[in-house]
C-alpha cells in the first residue's frame, strides 16, 4: 500500500504542495535537456546527410572545449581563442572528409561507423598530446558569460536561476533557430536535406558530396563547441565529458535518427523527465542516482511501442 | 541498312561514347563495347529490353557508376571535348551534362519548388537568373506551379517525372540524359512528357540521349536510334529507318509480319562492334 501511494499519490502531492520547487526542478531538467538536444542534433545532421552514425560526436564536444581552454592557457586571449577554435573545428571537418570519409565512400555503413570510433581514439590521443590530459576549468568569465543568479519568489516560495544556465538556454535556442533557418532557406541547407532524402539523385543533380560533408561535420563541430562550453562551465573540461554523449543515444532512439525536431523535443523530454523522476520517484523510492539509467529505460519502453522513435522520419509511400 | 553510319554530321557531336566496357564489382561485365554519338541539338534514343545496359550506359556518361561500384574499364566518353572519366558528377553538371534518373528520384521530403531549386546547385550566376529559370520551368510545366508547395513525395507519378525533368533544367543543361521517362505513366502522360522533351529540344536547344523501353514513342520523337542487346549495340540508324526495319518491328514494336514464327527462325544478333573511328 505504501509503495502504491509512493508511486501514484505522494509525488503529485509533493509537486503541488511546493510549486516553487517543482519549477526549480523543471528548469534544471530543461537546461540538461537543451544540452542533450544539442548533442543529438549533431548526430542527426551527420546521419541524415551521410548515413554515418557518428560515434565521435561526444569526443568532439570534449575536443572543442579542450581546444578553447587549451588555447587560452597557451596565452591566446579568450575572445580570440573562440574564433580560433572554430577554425580548428573547420580544419578537423576538412581532414575527416579527406582522410576518412572520401576513401571509404560507398563502403558498408558498419565500416564508416568503425571509422568514427577510430576518429574518437585519435581525438583523445591528439587532444592529450597537445593540451594535456588533466582536468581544466572552462573560461566562463573570460568569455563574458554571466555567473550570478536570478532569484524570484513565486507562490511564496523560492526559485533560483543561474545566469550561465539562462545564457546556455538562450544561446542554444538561437543556435538551433539559426540552424533550422539555414536548413530550410539556404541553398546549402536544401542540398543537405536533398542528400538525406536521395543520395543518388543528389549526386545526379551535381550536389557535391565533399562540400556537403565538410559543411555538415563543421556544423557538428560548432554544435560540439557550444555544448562543450556550456557543459564545461557546469562540470569542468575533461575527457569524462564524453560520457554525456551517450545520453544522446536514448534521445536519438526517442526522437528518431533522422529528425531534427525529434532531436530537440527528445532531448528536452529526456532532460526534464529524468530530473522529475529522480526527485519525485528516484530519491524517495530507489535511493536516488536514477539519472544515469532512467533515459535508457525510458527509451527502451518507447521503442517497444514505436520502433521508429517518436518522430522517426515518415516514410512517404504512394499507393 | 544495318551497317549505315550516322548520317548526321559527325564532326560536332556533343557527346561521343567510344567502345566502352563497364564492369560492376570487378567481375560483372555489363557493357561489352558500346559506341554511340549524340549530335549537337539532337534527340537520340537508346533502346533495348530490361537489362540490356541502357541505364548503365547513361550512368557511365554521367559518371554516377562509382556509387554502384561500377567502373568503365575500356574506351572513352567525350562530352564537348572533355574526357568524362576525369570529371566528377558535379563538374559534369556544371559543364551542362545532367542525368534524369530512372524512376524519377525526386526528393520526397522536399517541396516541388525546393526540388527544382536543388537543380541549381552548381550555378554561380546569381539569384535573379535562377529565379528566371524557375519561372521558365513553370511555363513548361504549369502543373508544377500549382503543386509548388506540396511535398514531392505526395505528388503523382507524372508530376514527379515533370519535377525531375524540371530539376535538371534548372542546371541550364546543354544535354539531358533521360532514363525511362515513360516508366509507370499513363500513355497520355507519356505523350505529354515527350512533347515537352521536343519543345525543350527545339526551344532551348537541349540535346537528349533517351533510354527507353517504349520503342514506339521513342522512335517517333528521336531523330536517331541505337538498339542495345546484352551490352552491345546491335543496330543503329535514323529513327524513321528503324521504325520501318523488319526486325525492329518484330522484336520491339510487336508488329509481327505473318503470323507466329517458329523459334528456329528467331534471329539473334551477332556481336557487332564499332571500333574507335
Amino acid at each position: 500500500m505504501n509503495l502504491v501511494e509512493g508511486i501514484f499519490v505522494k509525488p503529485f502531492q509533493d509537486m503541488f504542495g511546493a510549486p516553487d520547487f517543482l519549477i526549480q526542478v523543471l528548469w534544471e531538467g530543461l537546461v540538461a535537456g537543451v544540452l542533450y538536444a544539442l548533442i543529438a542534433l549533431g548526430f542527426v545532421l551527420i546521419y541524415k546527410s551521410s548515413r554515418i552514425f557518428n560515434f565521435a560526436q561526444g569526443i568532439m564536444v570534449v575536443f572543442a572545449a579542450l581546444t578553447l581552454v587549451g588555447l587560452y592557457e597557451k596565452g591566446v586571449p579568450a575572445l580570440l581563442a573562440l574564433p580560433l577554435t572554430l577554425v580548428v573545428m573547420f580544419l578537423l571537418a576538412v581532414a575527416i572528409e579527406r582522410v576518412v570519409l572520401r576513401p571509404l565512400v560507398n563502403q558498408p555503413d558498419i565500416i564508416l561507423f568503425m571509422a568514427t570510433i577510430g576518429i574518437t581514439l585519435f581525438l583523445i590521443g591528439f587532444g592529450e598530446i597537445i593540451f594535456g590530459g588533466e582536468n581544466k576549468v572552462m573560461i566562463t568569465e573570460q568569455l563574458f558569460i554571466p555567473t550570478g543568479s536570478f532569484t524570484f519568489e513565486p507562490f511564496g516560495g523560492f526559485v533560483s536561476i543561474e545566469q550561465k544556465d539562462l545564457t546556455a538556454v538562450v544561446g542554444a535556442v538561437l543556435l538551433v533557430a539559426g540552424l533550422i533557418l539555414f536548413l530550410n532557406k539556404s541553398k546549402m541547407g536544401r542540398a543537405i536535406r536533398a542528400l538525406g532524402d536521395d543520395h543518388q539523385a543528389a549526386l545526379s543533380v551535381g550536389i557535391s558530396l565533399s562540400t556537403i560533408w565538410v559543411l555538415v561535420w563543421f556544423i557538428a563541430g560548432v554544435i560540439a563547441l557550444a555544448t562543450g562550453i556550456v557543459w564545461g562551465a557546469r562540470a569542468g573540461v575533461s575527457f569524462a565529458l564524453e560520457v554525456i554523449a551517450f545520453k544522446a543515444l536514448p534521445v536519438l532512439m526517442l526522437g528518431g535518427l533522422e529528425s531534427v525536431p525529434g532531436a530537440i523535443i527528445g532531448g528536452l523530454a529526456i532532460g526534464i523527465l529524468e530530473k522529475l523522476f529522480e526527485i519525485y520517484w528516484g530519491q524517495p523510492l530507489l535511493g536516488g542516482n536514477t539519472e544515469t539509467w532512467f533515459a535508457f529505460v525510458f527509451a527502451l519502453i518507447v521503442l517497444l511501442f514505436r520502433p521508429q522513435g517518436l518522430f522517426g522520419e515518415k516514410i512517404i509511400e504512394r499507393v | 541498312m544495318h551497317g549505315t553510319e550516322p548520317a548526321i554530321d559527325p564532326a560536332t557531336p556533343i557527346l561521343s561514347v567510344n567502345n566502352i566496357e563497364v564492369i560492376y564489382d570487378h567481375v560483372i561485365l555489363v557493357l561489352k563495347g558500346v559506341s554511340l554519338t549524340v549530335p549537337q541539338g539532337g534527340i537520340t534514343a537508346l533502346l533495348g529490353a530490361n537489362g540490356a545496359g541502357k541505364t548503365t550506359t547513361l550512368k557511365a556518361i554521367s559518371n554516377l557508376l562509382h556509387a554502384e561500384r561500377g567502373e568503365v574499364t575500356k574506351g572513352s566518353i567525350v562530352f564537348e571535348g572533355n574526357e568524362v572519366q576525369a570529371l566528377s558528377p558535379n563538374d559534369l553538371v556544371r559543364r551542362g551534362c545532367i542525368q534524369v534518373m530512372e524512376g524519377r528520384h525526386c526528393f520526397g521530403h522536399l517541396t516541388v519548388e525546393d526540388n527544382l531549386m536543388t537543380g541549381a546547385f552548381t550555378r554561380r550566376d546569381g539569384k535573379a537568373a535562377i529565379r528566371a529559370d524557375l519561372d521558365l520551368v513553370y511555363e513548361y510545366f504549369p502543373r508544377l506551379k500549382v503543386r509548388r508547395s506540396s511535398l514531392a513525395g505526395y505528388t503523382s507519378g507524372g508530376e514527379q517525372q515533370m519535377t525531375a525533368i524540371g530539376r535538371a533544367l534548372m542546371s541550364r543543361p546543354k544535354m539531358i540524359l533521360l532514363d525511362e521517362p515513360s516508366m509507370g505513366l499513363a500513355p497520355q502522360l507519356v505523350e505529354e512528357i515527350f512533347e515537352i522533351v521536343k519543345k525543350l529540344n527545339e526551344g532551348q536547344g537541349v540535346s537528349f540521349l533517351l533510354a527507353e523501353q517504349n520503342t514506339n514513342v521513342a522512335l517517333r520523337f528521336a531523330k536517331y536510334g541505337y538498339i542495345l542487346e546484352s551490352g552491345r549495340i546491335v543496330l543503329d540508324g535514323e529513327a524513321s529507318a528503324l521504325r520501318e526495319n523488319e526486325d525492329v518491328k518484330e522484336f520491339y514494336l510487336g508488329v509481327a509480319g505473318e503470323g507466329r514464327k517458329s523459334f528456329k527462325d528467331v534471329k539473334h544478333y551477332k556481336r557487332r562492334k564499332r571500333w574507335l573511328a
